[in-house]
């Protein structure tokens, strides 16, 4: 092949690879592009997948009613393995060659922290649609997960009531534990009670048995534990392998968040009390038709439907409701319209975004542990995110772009 | 006076489960010289075989005991043969080898049993001492680890496979001069390695979470335990888990379970430093 016949060549091969892509933008205008980057595999799928199942769901449901703006949504899904540098990776990707119109994802406050700098800097909507620690104030990200002083701020109080002033905290050692902690001793204070101690554990520590000596030795009226992921599991074992389930009651930020309450057996687990958003046993119309929808889809011997996977279904139908208000996928226009106090009426109840911290005002629920469900003993209407707002406010400064650590 | 009896059964405790962690390892490692990054699997495949043997209705004691040490056992002479056998005396070798397989295994498992987190209860209940509740299952644990001690070293000592188990790992061609066939014998020293792991995978399933990752949390402290305990076997194994058992669970007592671990390996980074060979590289020279 001499010279001039290789460049003929090459030039060829690159039109012709460079072809398909005049499709693909002849595409996007009829679709809309969806990306959600959820794990599905490695050490939090247990949480990402009941997550991807709900964003499924509620992506053919809303093209079954005809779509959005006459537009099919395209769902992209990216399984970031539970491995931070793919976080990275299929942000970029969605932001610049999908062009996606919103991403909805992350699971940790660690992968929501890698993926928000690199969607706001390129101009993509992004929706974190986990419970977390609160604080994030960003104007291109909407946090639609309930945040501390939304749950602690009502399990607490509830629970100290309950079962009495003296309490001591056992948490997982990394932001979400450390910043939770802070949370239950502020609100333990503000009633009136005291801290007996808060014990820090690395998500790999499986003996708890000097704790649980430790505890005992504490006399506390009631434990509060923000205990993480597999290993942790080995307290609520160990706990209750000492006989002190049935002695010393618990209630939990995070418990039933990985269906603890379904490994664990009753005798184990029944008396804690957890407060979320969402629990599937919520008996309203809305949340049967919904449970009715989702059986149908995904079976009906789905063990349970998490907290997280609800706020990623009604993180969507936000965004939906922004989209249908605002006429168009303008970056600026959805956001002005998401902006505009918009509401839902999921499963969960009423569900609107709070204009100035971008975060949801929503139900919240204590609920505790019975024969591996979780049973609604409350219901708190309409609970403003108390704890971003009193850092946050994008109305007022736009700009404003980080995670502020709110001082309990 | 409660405290005390409560803080002694807990470094009890930490000393033993340091033992069962690591016996297996003190044995693929320290007497075949393979660096079996898969110990922390085989524990977890043990803890597996135990939950499948209880699905289908078997003895919780009879699956610890017995299903658990055999099926991993038997995972351990298959892969012995397709893999660890053409690595031996390539030290660095058997780690990737074995690095491999850890993902491997965990991959397998994760995709037969998934990602969730399994489990079953302590069997035994509690009981009291003064103020403080104590886990019966704590002592099971302490005993097991005293009879598995007690059997190693009967085991080599005593028995005719011991003898020429030790003697195949010293001088494999004088062995092998003198008619046995070093490599069955490869085979069952390691399978007997994984059996043990399995052993100490199904103790620990009732006391911790199971799932597919589990191992990770193990692998590293059967390490530190075996290369901190040194060349002999037994004596390294109780005095390695002696001393960091010990000083783990007693900085955790005093201040927090971070510190405890923080401790754990301070006391091996220090001790390594003044014995490289480790305590049986210095003191209780020529035992087993």
């Amino acid at each position: 092949m001499d010279r001039r016949s290789f460049i003929h060549g090459s030039a060829a091969a690159l039109a012709g690879s460079a072809l398909p892509l005049f499709p693909m933008a002849a595409m996007a205008a009829d679709e809309i592009v969806v990306s959600s980057i959820i794990d599905m595999s490695g050490g939090l799928d247990i949480y990402g997948k009941p997550m991807t199942d709900c964003m499924t769901l509620a992506v053919e449901e809303q093209n079954a009613a005809g779509g959005l703006l006459g537009k099919k949504i395209k769902l992209v899904n990216y399984d970031p393995q539970s491995n931070m540098q793919l976080y990275a990776q299929f942000a970029q990707q969605s932001a610049l060659k999908d062009k996606s119109t919103v991403v909805m994802g992350g699971i940790t406050s660690a992968s929501r922290e890698v993926i928000r700098p690199v969607l706001t800097r390129n101009k993509t909507l992004y929706f974190y649609n986990t419970q977390y620690e609160g604080g994030v104030c960003d104007r291109n990200t909407f946090c639609t997960g309930v945040t501390p002083g939304q749950t602690i701020a009502k399990l607490v109080p509830y629970a100290m009531k309950k079962w009495g002033k003296k309490v001591y905290v056992v948490a997982a050692d990394y932001n979400y534990g450390q910043i939770t902690s802070q949370w239950v001793k502020k609100f333990v204070q503000e009633n009136g009670g005291s801290i007996a101690s808060i014990d820090f554990f690395p998500l790999d520590v499986t003996n708890f048995g000097p704790t649980i000596s430790k505890i005992e030795a504490a006399k506390p009226d009631m434990i509060v534990s923000a205990l993480v992921g597999g290993a942790h599991i080995a307290f609520y074992r160990q706990w209750a392998a000492a006989g002190l389930t049935k002695k010393i009651p618990l209630a939990s930020t995070t418990f039933a968040g990985g269906n603890e309450q379904i490994v664990l057996s009753p005798a184990e687990a029944d008396g804690f009390l957890v407060s979320y958003n969402y629990f599937q046993n919520i008996d309203t119309p809305e949340n049967n038709a919904f449970k009715a929808r989702f059986y149908k889809r995904f079976g009906a011997d789905y063990p349970n439907i998490t907290e997280l996977a609800m706020g990623t279904y009604q993180g969507f139908k936000l965004w939906a409701e922004g989209v249908k208000k605002a006429g168009s996928i303008d970056h600026e226009k959805m956001i002005t319209a998401l902006e505009s106090g918009i509401s839902i009426d999921g499963p969960s109840g009423k569900v609107s975004i709070d204009p100035e911290t971008h975060h949801c005002v929503l139900n919240v629920r204590i609920a505790e542990v019975r024969n591996k469900q979780l049973n609604v003993v409350e219901t708190f209407q309409q609970q403003p995110p108390v704890d971003t707002s009193a850092v946050c406010n994008l109305k007022k400064n736009p700009k404003d772009n980080q995670q502020y650590v709110i001082k309990a | 006076m409660d405290l005390a009896l409560i803080v002694l059964i807990q470094v009890l405790y930490a000393v033993a489960s340091l033992v069962i962690i690591s016996a297996g390892l003190a044995v693929i490692f320290g007497m075949m010289k393979v660096i079996n990054l898969a110990h922390g699997e085989f524990m977890m495949l043990g803890a597996y075989a135990v939950i499948a043997a209880l699905k289908v209705g078997a003895n919780l004691w009879f699956a610890i005991f017995i299903i658990a040490p055999i099926a991993v056992g038997i995972v351990g002479v298959v892969l012995e043969r397709l893999i660890i056998r053409r690595l031996y005396g390539r030290m660095v070798d058997t780690m990737l080898a074995t690095w491999g397989l850890s993902l491997l295994l965990v991959g397998i498992v994760t995709s037969v049993a998934g990602n969730t987190t399994a489990g079953v209860s302590a069997p035994l209940g509690s009981f009291s001492i003064g103020a403080y509740s104590v886990s019966g299952y704590t002592l099971v644990i302490i005993a097991v680890a005293v009879v598995l001690a007690v059997a190693i070293r009967w085991v080599l000592t005593r028995t005719q496979f011991g003898l020429i188990a030790r003697g195949t790992m010293q001088k494999p061609d004088m062995a092998n001069a003198l008619g046995i066939s070093p490599s069955r014998v490869y085979s069952v020293t390691f399978a007997v390695g994984a059996a043990l792991s399995g052993l100490a995978g199904a103790l620990l399933a009732p006391l911790t979470g199971v799932v597919p990752t589990m191992g990770a949390a193990f692998v590293a402290k059967a390490f530190i335990t075996v290369i901190g305990g040194g060349p002999a076997i037994l004596a390294g194994l109780l005095g390695a888990s002696t001393l960091f058992g010990t000083i783990n669970q007693l900085a955790t007592f005093v201040t927090t379970p971070v510190l405890g671990e923080v401790a754990l390996l301070l006391a091996a980074i220090v001790m390594l430093r003044l014995l490289p060979q480790g305590i049986t590289g210095r003191f209780f020279k020529g035992s087993l």
